[in-house]
């Protein structure tokens, strides 16, 4: 069987996904990221390798996310692509008339305006994290929940409480003075979901033509509550795709295969590139007042990979050396 | 009396230029850099915007150098850059770096204005020379535009990326070390011959993009990242809403210099700002109407965080959007911007287009 691969590294989770020629999924992983990307990209690996049938053969493979140069250096990939555009065919992939994606990811969220199955315009918030998953994590930490539970306390709501959702340590404490007050947790999670998609929609929605079929996607669509919030604020019906938290790695995986149709080979390194040894070390370039962090990356002990310099002197050192 | 100014991209070269050509003393700060970023972040208020920030390193910087006097621009109307010299100045004052200040406050109203001004810097110069070093700076700011605009030509095109940046520099350095009208011509002319030898790319198909916004952001490439050099590299080919000799042309010398590249921006924004908001908000919608008439495939407009005026023209870019057919994406820079995220946006934007134009060929097939 052929086969797609897809990865997405966020800052949340690193996904991976694997698609056969006419995009079904075989196999979707959902990570962890826990700040070792590499690491967990390997296991991720390891771990799907496992799963699938000796005869799958990877034909193309594509990376995204954060994280995406990286994991295409590690991989050897055949396309490198930002997450709007992976989103974004991934969606019109699942409902080919959508026409508006809204994703919410760990640290980001993004929205996007396709006409005909093609971006028209998009979004993705610049200077605030409010509303993200890494903040529904901590407030669901902080009240002592799973995230699970955290998610589907807001649907026994009678009565949600208005919360301040502009800055998310300010919705944090008005959170701290309505339990104060007395409010029932429930209320209190159901106004949380309420501020946080009136801030998306102020916010990273502003001057955006949302229209139906809207698609709901990333891993805070699997929290009822702030989807039935969005369908308040829309009066549309919103749809949570079944692949919604690795919308981005199918796309990469979709992407990989137009990349490679018509030449039949890939960069994929094959799975034993889990028992490579990467190793990542950083120095700090003195040449000039800007001090850049530049980040090195080693395979097996050499060289492979170096960023992070603004001039590109030590870029260009190693891309110019073949 | 040693003067020193602040930075705005290659703005250096001209003030420099007019400077030394009256026989002043001049320091130019150390380019702006993470450091002067620092210490702009230190000392400002933070809800100010980035040029105040900026602005304040560069002059902490070349006090150290030995500058003792500023010259700014000052400013009337809705922008808070009216008022930066004169922040700038008690903020210095306050941390014991003591300067002078002269504000040259735009001239809008008449050239005589603006020379009654300078009178106060010129000292002993005579009028005569005061015009004649005026023209040849105001030659380098051409000279510079000249090259720049062949540079945003070849960026996309060249087969091994940088080759253009590195010819860039230092032809930059030639024309601010030209001391003459022959020197500064022979500098041009062969800095244009050396970027025409460069190795291009012929069969690409190029994304023309249209840069907009505020005049700092458009103008500081450690401001806005380095964005025309990213857009290059995604085989964008940039012009901008605003070039340094333009600027100088229709705000400091009341269009002296007739020039037909100027495009009529107040009429082209009409029919969306009818009024001057402050900054450049109603240039940024003008040239974004002119920009799509001419053509142009998407419009990325660029200004600091908390920029009043360009707020202003974010609101009503999506009404230009959708009745020019033309995507158009804002960036909103401040110290916390990182590259990483500009240059996701750029791609998806980029991509975005790129697919855009596949569909509308494989419709036309």
């Amino acid at each position: 069987m052929n086969v797609f691969l897809g990865i997405d590294v966020g800052s949340v989770s690193t996904n991976i996904v694997l698609i056969d020629e006419t995009h079904n999924v075989k196999q979707a992983l959902y990570l962890r990221t826990l700040g070792r990307p590499i690491e967990t990209l390997q296991n991720g690996l390891l771990k799907l390798y496992t799963l699938i049938p000796r005869e799958t053969k990877v034909k193309g493979v594509g990376t995204t996310g954060s994280g995406r140069k990286l994991a295409a250096l590690i991989v050897g990939a055949d396309v490198v692509k930002n997450e709007i555009t992976a989103h974004a065919v991934a969606a019109a992939d699942q409902i080919p008339d959508v026409h508006s994606v809204l994703e919410i990811g760990g640290q980001d969220s993004k929205i996007i305006i396709l006409e005909n199955g093609i971006v028209s315009d998009f979004a993705m918030n610049t200077v605030c994290a409010a509303g993200t998953g890494s903040f529904l994590d901590q407030q669901a930490a902080r009240l002592g929940l799973t995230i699970e539970e955290f998610s589907k306390l807001a649907l026994k709501t009678k009565n949600p409480v208005r919360i301040a959702g502009r800055c998310s340590v300010f919705a944090e404490s008005d959170m701290i003075h309505k339990q104060q007050l007395g409010h029932s947790i429930s209320d209190i999670v159901a106004g949380l979901c309420q501020a946080l998609v009136r801030n998306y929609l102020n916010n990273v929605g502003k001057g955006k033509d949302i229209k139906a079929p809207i698609i709901f996607q990333g891993g805070v669509a699997a929290n009822p509550g702030i989807k039935i919030a969005f369908e308040e604020a829309l009066g549309e019906k919103i749809i949570v795709p079944q692949w919604f938290n690795v919308m981005g790695a199918i796309g990469a995986a979709i992407l990989a295969k137009e990349a490679v149709s018509g030449k039949n080979e890939t960069n994929f390194k094959g799975f034993d590139l889990v028992k490579s040894d990467f190793t990542t070390l950083s120095f700090e370039c003195q040449g000039c007042p800007n001090i850049c962090e530049v980040i090195e990356l080693y395979i097996d002990g050499n060289l492979k990979a170096r960023w992070g310099d603004k001039c590109n002197k030590w870029t260009d050192a190693i891309e110019n050396a073949g | 009396m040693i003067l020193t100014f602040p930075h705005m991209g290659n703005m250096y070269i001209v003030v420099k230029g007019l400077l030394e050509y009256l026989d002043l003393d001049v320091v130019i700060p150390p380019f702006s850099s993470q450091k002067t970023l620092n210490l702009g972040v230190k000392y400002a208020p933070e809800f100010a915007c980035l040029p105040l920030k900026i602005n304040l390193g560069n002059l902490i910087e070349a006090r150290q150098l030995g500058a003792d006097t500023i010259i700014m621009a000052g400013g009337v109307g809705p922008c808070r850059f009216g008022l930066y010299a004169q922040v700038e100045k008690e903020i210095l004052h306050e941390l014991g770096y003591e300067y002078d200040t002269l504000v040259l406050e735009p001239p809008d109203k008449h050239l005589g204005q603006f020379i009654m001004r300078l009178k106060k810097i010129i000292g002993t110069n005579s009028w005569r020379k005061v015009i004649e070093a005026i023209k040849f700076s105001y030659q380098k700011a051409c000279a510079i535009d000249l090259v720049e605009r062949k540079v945003q030509y070849l960026r996309p095109r060249e087969k091994r990326i940088g080759t253009v940046d590195i010819i860039y520099k230092h032809v930059l350095n030639t024309i601010d070390n030209a001391q003459s009208y022959i020197s500064l011509q022979e500098a041009t002319g062969l800095g244009l011959l050396k970027l025409e030898q460069v190795p291009v790319n012929d069969d690409l198909r190029i994304i023309k993009i249209g840069l907009i916004g505020e005049i700092y952001t458009l103008l500081e490439p450690f401001v806005n990242l380095e964005i025309e050099k990213e857009l290059g590299k995604l085989g964008v080919e940039v012009t901008r809403s605003l070039y340094l000799s333009e600027w100088i042309n229709s705000h400091l010398l009341m269009n002296y210099s007739k020039r037909e590249k100027v495009k009529p921006f107040v009429q082209l924004a009409k029919p969306y700002l009818n009024y001057f908001v402050g900054g450049h908000g109603r240039e940024t919608i003008g040239y974004a109407v002119g920009f799509s008439q001419e053509g142009f495939h998407g419009l990325i407009q660029i200004a600091p965080l908390t920029c009043m005026p360009e707020i202003v023209a974010h609101s009503i870019l999506p009404k230009v959007r959708e009745e020019c057919n033309i995507p158009i994406l804002t960036i909103y820079v401040d110290e916390q911007s990182g590259k990483a995220g500009l240059v996701t946006r750029l791609e998806a934007f980029i991509d975005l287009i790129r697919r855009q134009l596949e569909n509308q060929r494989r419709i036309a097939k």
